[in-house]
């Protein structure tokens, strides 16, 4: 079996679309003769050339709204945010012409665009660089949004997005970037995870930890230990895809398990989680055995202190804290 | 600056310096008779549409905003007559007059105002959202300078396809002070991205005159130079001029994939939009009519085709009677055709739930009540 790192997952998904799509381009700040602020897209410049893997000056609202224009023509930049916090100063782009030109076009008009790069605390950066805005742009109807949390669904969801005809925010996570583990060999076929199906990673009957990104490591983590210490056996739900997203496999799981906790690194107020609390009360409302309960980053700006960060993220003894409360 | 600019300005706030008669330029001189008159006829068309759209407006016919270009025709008429196979325009929201000056028709227009589904967003854009890729043309965006950045990649996009073309990006002046045109004003001289940029300077951002907004009063287009592109001012009154200038800034994007800034210099007769109210207190009556009655481009290019001998008064005149019939025939249109239904709503809104895709089928992408 072959493992990679995180990193190296993405860029062989890069590698592979630029050969097979004249039309894909690799755009953004430091992502050629750098070789990515993360060495994401190491070794892609040199391989490629200018032409398909492009320096930006900073300038978020100019290369992402020109992405944006050439995507028009048929152009398929797949563009780096450094940090997806700086969607800010980008973010007339992001919601007015990415997610709505379509819209306002009657359909006329797509945008096949790929916005990529890290969305996620616990690197003692401060608030300005912790912002998690999976939620936000789900929010956004037009837009798709996914997170991986494995080099395999790194890998093939970054392929299903360079692939998909309409705008994709793929939210990483620098703490992911040197996780190793398996990913196909490109010999063994294609490999793309589809946009909108959730994973089981791990099987279990006692209760449901549903989560994306780096909070399913954390759900991993913490349903060893509760099925070591308390014999709970957990059964985690990766959604994987926020937008869109796989409702059966959250309600199904619910119906099996009968307690969910949902454990989600962006905040409480609006967040993931909140959307995902009213499907299953919707749809599951008669199995619950317990009121469904949430393990978020606390609510506030996020805190620069290395002694506390970890605490105000979801995390493994969080997680465990609360699926006692209801199990 | 070079000592032509200076030149350009000179004779651009100077009225008794005797200005270039551009009729003679490469780009004018082998018009004939029939084209000068069909810049004519596109003009007076989109006075009568906005007219009529403004009437209808009146009436409830339409609700939002509507913001008229009644005043500025020249430009779009002018710009889109230079446009080809790999030319395309965008603009802001003012934009009516480029979507009929590329060959849209006033049908689907005013549909578009009405709401309808016949419109050509299908009533799902209104007055500032027009598109038709078909005819190179690209909107039609809501948001100061929000296009800016877009015209950029359509710039982008040609070059990355090996295309000898341009992307005239339309502004208006109040647009210049957002930072997103700066960023692609930098990125545009960098890459070397054929897209002109062309400030439609009325005078007016909404209600703060030009003056009380921009830093620098005496020319928009000179902050060009701080990112090393080339600019020019034009005379939107004169059809000669703003064809023969945009037209070197196109064969610049063509020939050496370099940008253009231009700054034409236009006026608009009506408020920003038909909901500004205070039009005639930021500026006297007395300037709105001196406009009217001395520079209206419209008006100065028929008389220019009547000294040329080959238009009449009488001609011009049944041009316009045309104009306000095809105007009346297409408020007909929109007011007899089909509103959307409430099935309608989430159409368009993904490219691959529109075209029923796999991977449309994959998870919900929906999230209704």
């Amino acid at each position: 079996m072959r493992e990679i790192e995180y990193r190296d997952a993405l860029n062989e998904a890069f590698d592979e679309e630029l050969a097979r799509d004249e039309n894909v381009v690799i755009m953004g700040e430091e992502v050629a003769q750098y070789n990515g602020a993360y060495k994401v897209t190491k070794g892609l410049w040199e391989k490629w050339g200018d032409k398909r893997v492009v320096d930006t000056p900073i300038s978020e609202a100019g290369f992402i709204g020109m992405g944006i224009g050439a995507s028009m023509l048929g152009i398929r930049p797949v563009m780096e945010l450094m940090f997806w916090s700086f969607h800010s100063v980008a973010f007339d782009q992001l919601v007015n012409n990415a997610a709505c030109v379509r819209y306002m076009s009657g359909g006329l008009i797509n945008v096949p665009i790929v916005m990529r790069g890290p969305a996620n605390g616990g690197t003692n950066v401060g608030a300005t660089h912790c912002h998690t805005p999976e939620g936000l742009f789900a929010a956004f109807p037009g837009l798709k949004v996914c997170s991986p949390a494995t080099p395999s669904d790194a890998k093939g969801l970054m392929k299903a997005a360079i692939r998909d005809n309409d705008p994709v925010y793929v939210m990483e996570n620098t703490l992911l970037y040197g996780n190793r583990g398996h990913v196909p060999d490109p010999s063994e076929g294609d490999h793309v995870v589809p946009l909108g199906k959730a994973d089981i990673k791990r099987e279990g009957s006692d209760i449901s930890l549903i989560a994306h990104g780096r909070s399913v490591l954390h759900c991993l983590e913490a349903a060893e230990t509760l099925q070591s210490e308390h014999g709970i056996n957990a059964e985690v739900v990766d959604l994987r895809s926020i937008r869109p997203l796989d409702q059966d496999a959250i309600i199904e799981s619910v119906k099996k398990t009968n307690r969910a906790v949902l454990v989600d690194e962006s905040k409480p107020f609006c967040g993931v989680s909140a959307q995902i609390t009213t499907l299953i009360q919707e749809h599951a409302f008669d199995y619950l055995d317990a009121p469904i309960k949430r393990v978020c980053t606390i609510d506030a700006p996020a805190i620069y202190s290395k002694h506390i960060e970890d605490e105000q993220l979801p995390n493994a003894r969080r997680i465990i804290e609360k699926v006692l409360t209801i199990a | 600056m070079s000592q032509e600019k200076h030149f350009v300005m000179e004779t651009f706030n100077n009225p008794s310096v005797s200005p270039l008669d551009f009729a003679s330029s490469s780009i004018n001189r082998t018009l004939t008779a029939e084209q000068k008159i069909e810049y004519y006829r596109q003009m007076s068309r989109i006075r009568r549409f906005e007219q009529g759209s403004l009437k209808q407006y009146n009436m409830g016919k339409m609700g939002g905003f509507l913001h008229l270009y009644i005043g500025q025709e020249s430009i779009a008429v002018g710009c889109a007559s230079l446009m080809g196979e790999h030319d395309h325009m965008i603009t802001a929201y003012r934009c009516h007059a480029h979507a009929l000056a590329v060959g849209m028709n006033m049908n689907e227009c005013m549909a578009e105002l009405f709401g309808k589904t016949t419109g050509c967003s299908k009533g799902k854009g209104g007055s500032m959202h027009f598109f038709a890729p078909d005819k190179n043309f690209w909107g039609g965006h809501g948001i100061v300078a929000g296009q800016t950045p877009l015209g950029l990649g359509l710039g982008y996009g040609l070059k990355y396809n090996g295309q000898k073309g341009s992307a005239l990006c339309f502004m208006g002046d109040g647009a210049v002070n957002q930072g997103a045109f700066h960023e692609s004003l930098n990125i545009a001289g960098l890459f070397n991205i054929p897209v002109v940029y062309i400030i439609e300077n009325n005078g007016y951002s909404m209600g703060t005159s030009q003056e009380r907004s921009s830093a620098y009063k005496d020319c928009l287009a000179q902050r060009a130079d701080g990112y090393d592109i080339d600019w020019d001012l034009v005379n939107g009154e004169d059809f000669y001029e703003l064809r023969a200038k945009v037209n070197i800034a196109m064969e610049r994007a063509h020939e050496q994939s370099r940008p253009t800034v231009l700054e034409i210099q236009t006026y608009r007769y009506y408020g920003h939009s038909v909901a500004d109210a205070n039009h005639k207190k930021y500026r006297s009556p007395e300037e709105i009519e001196d406009y009217k009655k001395n520079h209206d481009p419209i008006n100065l290019w028929k008389q220019r085709l009547i000294s040329e001998g080959i238009l009449t008064e009488e001609s011009a005149k049944e041009i316009d009677r045309t104009a306000k019939q095809e105007t009346d025939a297409a408020v007909v249109f929109a007011d007899e055709s089909p509103a959307p239904t409430i099935e309608d709503v989430t159409d368009d809104v993904y490219w691959e739930s529109d075209n029923n895709t796999e991977a449309s089928k994959i998870g919900r992408h929906f999230f209704n009540d």
